[in-house]
């Protein structure tokens, strides 16, 4: 008998078109950028084009910009009005969909098949459902007569691009702020399609500005004196910072930070479908994820059946060509990053946990790791309480609930958890329990406009998403000053 | 004038329930509007923070999970105990504040309508605040405000007992736990407030109350690891604004000072909105 | 008449199918045609136990069954008495698939059909997989044909969980067969896949793994005249019967 092999099925790039260099969005047009570094694709370092620096003229002339078109358009204009633009994009969006994931998974790694079904749909979707809200802020909640703060400067991770630029610019315009974005230094290429979009959707010019570069541009942007509202997912280190840098300012801030969740595994839970959440919680977006289930939790007397079937199960993970349909895990999004997985797993080993992959072949360019568990795992190991950031699950065990919980809680963080089980009264007593933005219980990893995300204690300040995401663009007289 | 002598008050501070000096031993005097001595309350301490810090976070699991019903009824108990003793407090407040009895019975009747306008939110918060979402998929997605923790107050300066009562009312009706700095030059009333609390079934720990210097234990609610939110209402100088901000983010305290003292936003600002996702099927 | 040539239907890149499945008065018919046209190493399945619905005596089942052994069936397509396994009578489910099995013997495979679009919850499949599995099936099947929905993706990933796990539980392997509502190419594909990812690639041989999709061939067949000529073919060059 042969072999049942799977045919490479690639997905064609030549949907996108990638300038060789490019500058920043601001006021409406494309400008020249200075100090260029190159953008890689992380699957095989292929260099995709050159993106600029900027600095703080570029900053002040995007906030000036912004400005103006928040004091003379986008806040005088009427919700309704705005709320049409935000539909424009979303169909712009779904329109051009293939050409954001080819080039989404081009510049960052992850597979299309995440790109196409999970990044650039819920990015539309983000835009759709915001749009609707732009017209009812009396509804919002956040008391009587609602206002924008102004502009918004937003800075966004490497790990979502598009679809973080769309969590950040879609409530931030709804509510009628105008917006500064700047992507990570790795991943500005679907920021900068984007800004084609607001072209083509006849954006008011300064609504939307978009500059690119690395932290220092982003400092840039949290001190200018001209941003009212910051909007930051990245680091608990970074968000940290930036709480300081404002402290002395009237400035406004979400805060997007890390997490080390607990994905807590009861013995009555259903194996395969656990198996294939604990799968998705950690080896989605290859575990760049800041809500990702890093630390499984299993109830000990099914301790051992659960690993094997993990084992089982990771075997079957297709790491590769990011571009394969068939792709499951894709690549590290940058040398850097896979240098920090690489170094925090030997701290795994050195602590005593053990560590194992499946067989697999990992492509010779490129930045990649295989699909990793560590098992003897307690919660004093640095992997149990660091964020990793990349394809690597540390197993923990426990013996009753209430130690399932004080586990999970043992944590500075609290963005996400995870429940497994099917008793009903339990999930909703762990639900309860947990000290965490986000519970999934029976799923893992479900993102949507309508739902809040966002953390508890040091994963950050504020939610995105829902009608509490879009509070935080707004302000009212009962609120405080932050 | 009776030839009785008057048996004065010791005002000290309110921490889990009980009413201990400082650990410092240290006291300062409070004057009168007309300049004449009234008191030597507590000048407390950080190790006394510290000590009502663990006190808060003690009570705070068990207070976060009593009913909604049992919150409210509770305080509406502490109004009950507040109007009881209105004379009390007007008299306290008019020889601190210089002002009228008419005005600082003012004060306090505002303070006890504040205690029961609180009261009645406590069950409706998940009501207004709460959500379900329509997720594009087979998922019962709802969100829910949940108590953030132990919070730190420091109240304002002016008006002793109001100034307290809509710090520390916002703050514990959601669940959360706190300890509230009292208005350092009108502390007295907070701490006659401390026995209203101690007679209300309030569960020792959940209001701690101290009284002494803000610019010497500002910093120290700032820089505390186990203490969750602020309301600093009652800190004006910018710097020292800044300052706590900046000591707070070691932890990403959630930091906020209010104008509006009659707002669920003041409830809200210190609940956290968590989100749980089940799914739907057969 | 001959449609078709008997020797492309047998040939080395012609794929022959892994059994005929008829009801049980073509069984005599069916295996005297197949053994004429050189297909006697094709087994003709029989559907028994008062096919589809399974409402009858266990008197008039055996009939069936022995019936059908009798007339030439080297497979015995059983039925599980649904009512029975819904109402909690699981007992009696297992005791019939028993009797059955015996039956059998050595003369005809068993193949229990579990008609998952009347057990409905996923929970259910799993149960009466292992209850037939257990009770000595040789495969389970999804459908009769007769309901929809019949063989859904999920519905065949459970029982493809489920003969994996007996496997880890027992040492035996246990067939696969999901029927109706396979109609075209991609579909059969994609439960090839759920095959090798789920069971693993043992499950990919006619012994233990069949598609039961009459509607099925006929895309096939356009399929490999795709793959031949280089151009989209239509249903009017392949015949439907």
């Amino acid at each position: 008998m042969t072999t049942f092999d799977y045919a490479p099925a690639l997905e064609s790039r030549s949907i996108v078109t990638i300038d060789s260099s490019y500058g920043h969005f601001i006021n409406g047009v494309f400008v020249e950028g200075k100090n260029h570094f190159a953008s890689i694709n992380p699957s095989n370092e292929e260099v995709l084009s050159q993106i600029s620096l900027a600095g703080s003229d570029d900053i002040n002339r995007a906030v000036s910009a912004a400005r103006v078109a928040y004091e003379a358009t986008w806040s005088k204009m009427p919700g309704k009005e705005r709320g049409k633009y935000l539909y424009r994009i979303a169909r712009i969006m779904q329109e051009r969909a293939r050409e954001f994931a080819v080039l989404e998974t081009l510049d960052n790694g992850k597979p299309i098949r995440e790109s196409r079904d999970v990044d650039v749909p819920l990015a539309a979707a983000h835009f759709f459902y915001h749009a609707g809200w732009a017209d009812k802020l009396d509804y919002v909640g956040v008391g009587h007569s609602p206002r924008p703060h102004g502009v918004a400067g937003q800075i966004i991770p490497w790990n979502f691009p598009l679809l973080m630029l769309a969590w950040k610019v879609a409530p931030a315009l709804a509510a009628g702020n105008t917006v500064v974005l700047k992507p990570a230094e790795s991943t500005s290429l679907t920021a900068l399609l984007f800004a084609q979009v607001c072209q083509q959707a006849e954006l008011p010019a300064g609504v939307v500005n978009i500059v690119t570069g690395d932290g220092s541009s982003g400092a840039l942007l949290v001190n200018h004196p001209g941003v009212d509202k910051i909007a930051f997912t990245g680091s608990t280190e970074v968000g940290k910072a930036i709480a300081r840098a404002i402290a002395p300012t009237k400035k406004k801030a979400t805060l997007e930070l890390g997490g080390k969740a607990a994905n807590i595994v009861f013995d009555d839970a259903p194996i395969d479908e656990t198996v294939e959440g604990i799968v998705n919680g950690i080896f989605f977006n290859q575990g760049h994820v800041c809500c990702a289930g890093s630390r499984l939790l299993l109830q000990e007397n099914i301790a051992e059946q659960t690993i094997e079937a993990l084992k089982v199960r990771m075997a079957k993970i297709r790491v590769g060509n990011p571009l394969d349909k068939n792709t499951d895990l894709g690549a590290i999004n940058s040398s850097e990053q896979l240098g920090k997985i690489q170094s925090l797993s030997a701290t795994g080993d050195q602590e005593g946990a053990q560590r194992w992959s499946p067989e697999c072949v990992l492509p010779e360019k490129g930045y990649w790791f295989p699909p990793t568990i560590f098992t003897g795992v307690t919660q004093a190991h640095r992997i149990a309480r660091e964020e990793i950031f990349g394809p690597v699950l540390s197993v923990l065990t426990f013996r009753t609930p209430a130690e399932a919980i004080e586990k999970a809680n043992n944590t500075p963080y609290g963005l996400s958890a995870g429940i497994w089980s099917e008793k009903g009264s339990r999930i909703l007593w762990a639900a309860q329990q947990l000290r965490a933005g986000v519970i999934w219980a029976n799923t893992f990893n479900k993102f949507e406009p309508a739902s809040p995300f966002g953390g508890y204690k040091e994963s950050g300040w504020g939610r995105e998403g829902g009608r509490h995401g879009l509070a935080a663009y707004l302000t009212s007289d009962e609120n405080g000053d932050n | 004038m009776s030839d009785r002598l008057e048996v004065k008050k010791t005002y000290k501070l309110f921490i889990g329930g009980a009413f201990p000096r400082s650990e410092s031993g240290r006291t300062y005097e409070v004057f009168g509007a007309d300049g004449a001595f009234i008191a030597n309350p507590s000048l407390a301490s950080r190790k006394d923070l510290r000590d009502a810090v663990v006190s808060a976070r003690g009570a705070q699991s068990g207070w976060a999970s009593a009913t909604a019903y049992n919150r409210g009824q509770i305080l509406y108990r502490i109004a009950e105990m507040l109007e009881g003793r209105a004379e009390q407090f007007a008299n306290e407040i008019s020889s601190l504040d210089g002002v009228t009895h008419e005005e600082a019975l003012k004060e306090v009747h505002s303070a006890i309508d504040q205690w029961v306008w609180y009261a009645g939110w406590s069950d409706k918060l998940s009501s207004i605040a709460g959500s379900t979402n329509p997720v594009s998929g087979p998922f019962y997605n709802f969100t829910i405000p949940e108590p953030m923790g132990v919070i730190g107050a420091i109240a304002p300066e002016s008006k002793g007992l109001l100034g307290l009562v809509n710090a520390i009312a916002p703050i514990v009706v959601s669940g959360n736990t706190t300890i509230v700095l009292a208005s350092t030059r009108s502390p007295l009333p907070a701490i006659t407030f401390a026995e209203v609390l101690a007679t209300s079934d309030l569960p020792h720990g959940v209001i701690n109350i101290l009284t002494g210097e803000k610019s010497e234990l500002a910093p120290w609610f700032a820089s505390h690891m186990d203490i969750n939110g602020l309301d600093i209402s009652g800190v004006t100088e910018p710097s020292a604004i800044a300052d706590i901000k900046i000591a707070g983010a070691d932890n990403l305290k959630r930091i906020h000072s209010f104008e509006a003292s009659v707002t669920p936003q003041r409830i809200l600002a210190f609940m956290e909105a968590k989100t749980i996702w089940h799914p739907i099927g057969i | 008449m001959e449609r078709k040539n008997p020797c492309s239907i047998f040939s080395a890149t012609v794929p022959s199918v892994g059994a005929i499945c008829v009801y049980n008065d073509m069984v005599s018919i069916a295996r005297t045609h197949l053994d004429s046209i050189g297909g006697s190493n094709i087994p003709v399945a029989a559907v028994s136990t008062a096919f589809p619905s399974g409402r009858a005596s266990m008197a008039v089942k055996l009939q069936d069954t022995a019936d059908a052994i009798a007339a030439g069936a080297g497979e015995i397509d059983m039925v599980i008495d649904r009512g029975a396994f819904l109402s909690g009578r699981y007992m009696e489910v297992f005791e019939e698939i028993q009797e059955i099995r015996a039956l059998c013997g050595e003369k005809a495979h068993l193949k229990v059909i579990l008609e998952t679009g009347e057990l409905v919850t996923y929970d259910s499949v799993r149960k009466a997989s292992f209850l037939a599995m257990l009770a000595g099936a040789d495969f389970i099947k999804t459908s009769t044909g007769k309901i929809s929905p019949a063989a859904t993706a999920p519905v065949v990933l459970v029982m493809l969980e489920a003969v994996r796990d007996f496997y880890t539980l027992t040492g035996t392997r246990i067939g696969v067969k999901p029927a109706g509502g396979i109609r075209n190419t991609k579909d059969a594909i994609k439960q090839l896949v759920l095959v090798n990812e789920t069971a693993g690639p043992e499950w990919l041989t006619p012994k233990l793994f069949r598609i039961g999709a009459s509607a099925l061939l006929n895309d096939l067949l356009m399929q490999r005249m795709k793959m031949r000529d280089g151009y989209y073919a239509s249903p009017t060059y392949v015949t439907i019967d």
